[in-house]
């Protein structure tokens, strides 16, 4: 997969700027700034406590194309309470988000892994919501040294 | 996609026990960024959700982004508390959706 480099999507930012306010285009990187909001509407701006999830992302990550993501959230999964969503976002990706999961008290625990593309250095956030309206977050910053564009 | 999806569960398990289930399914999953060799932006195309449900019951489901790498590889887990059938399902951007099966039995 080729995505633009993070090198030639900052050179053309002025003129992305315009496109991603005017809604006709996906913006070629996204800015730490859009991440937040993403974030900002799935949080509703409560915070969120950190420690609870283990989130395993490689320090530095040869191929941006293929990355392993897991995680491992320490709370309970009864149907009383159980964490039901998880967001992943990533903060300079051309978009921001790059899956939610949704669990059930069937699912045992909170956990869950896949392969993503990071389209350069950048700081990938997990956030959970529970049943019980409460918030986890863990975030990892990932060294990518070729980019999802090939270099 | 001529290829099955690739599913990687246990076929027997204690009642109670969390088992791990891997899926991994052959989709280029074409972000919508990619340019090909004139150029052109190639439209994107991807496998937005994947749904697990157990004897009918739902029991965890993603939504995908254009940032999930090529051939989707999903790992999760699901408490069996009786013998019975999993079903699995995967939606293109187009709208086709792929399913498979897998029984598992109660120990």
């Amino acid at each position: 997969m080729r995505t633009i480099s993070r090198r030639d999507a900052l050179l053309l930012i002025p003129g992305l700027t315009a496109l991603a306010l005017s809604g006709t285009a996906e913006p070629l990187q996204a800015t730490p700034a859009e991440a937040t909001t993403e974030i900002g509407r799935f949080t509703g701006g409560k915070t969120a406590e950190s420690g609870k999830i283990a989130l395993d992302l490689p320090e530095i990550a040869e191929n941006g194309n293929s990355i392993t993501l897991s995680f491992d959230i320490d709370h309970p999964m009864t149907p009383e309470r159980h964490v039901t969503e998880v967001l992943v976002i990533a903060d300079s990706n051309p978009s921001p988000r790059v899956a939610t999961f949704r669990f059930t008290p069937m699912s045992g625990r909170a956990a869950a892994a896949t392969r993503i593309r990071l389209a350069g250095t950048q700081a990938v956030t997990v956030i959970a919501k529970t049943s019980d309206g409460k918030l986890l977050v863990a975030q990892r910053q990932v060294k990518v040294t070729v980019g999802g564009c090939g270099g | 996609m001529a290829e099955k999806p690739r599913i990687r569960l246990p076929k027997q398990a204690g009642k109670g026990e969390i088992v791990e289930i891997k899926t991994l399914i052959a989709h280029s999953m074409e972000s919508g960024q990619r340019k090909d060799s004139s150029g052109k932006l190639v439209p994107r195309k991807i496998i937005n959700r994947f749904a697990c449900a157990f004897n009918g019951k739902p029991v965890f489901e993603c939504e995908l982004e254009p940032a999930i790498a090529a051939n989707p590889y999903l790992q999760f887990s699901v408490k069996v508390e009786e013998s019975g059938l999993f079903s699995f399902t995967w939606t293109d951007d187009d709208g086709t959706v792929i399913t498979a099966e897998e029984k598992i039995t109660i120990a």
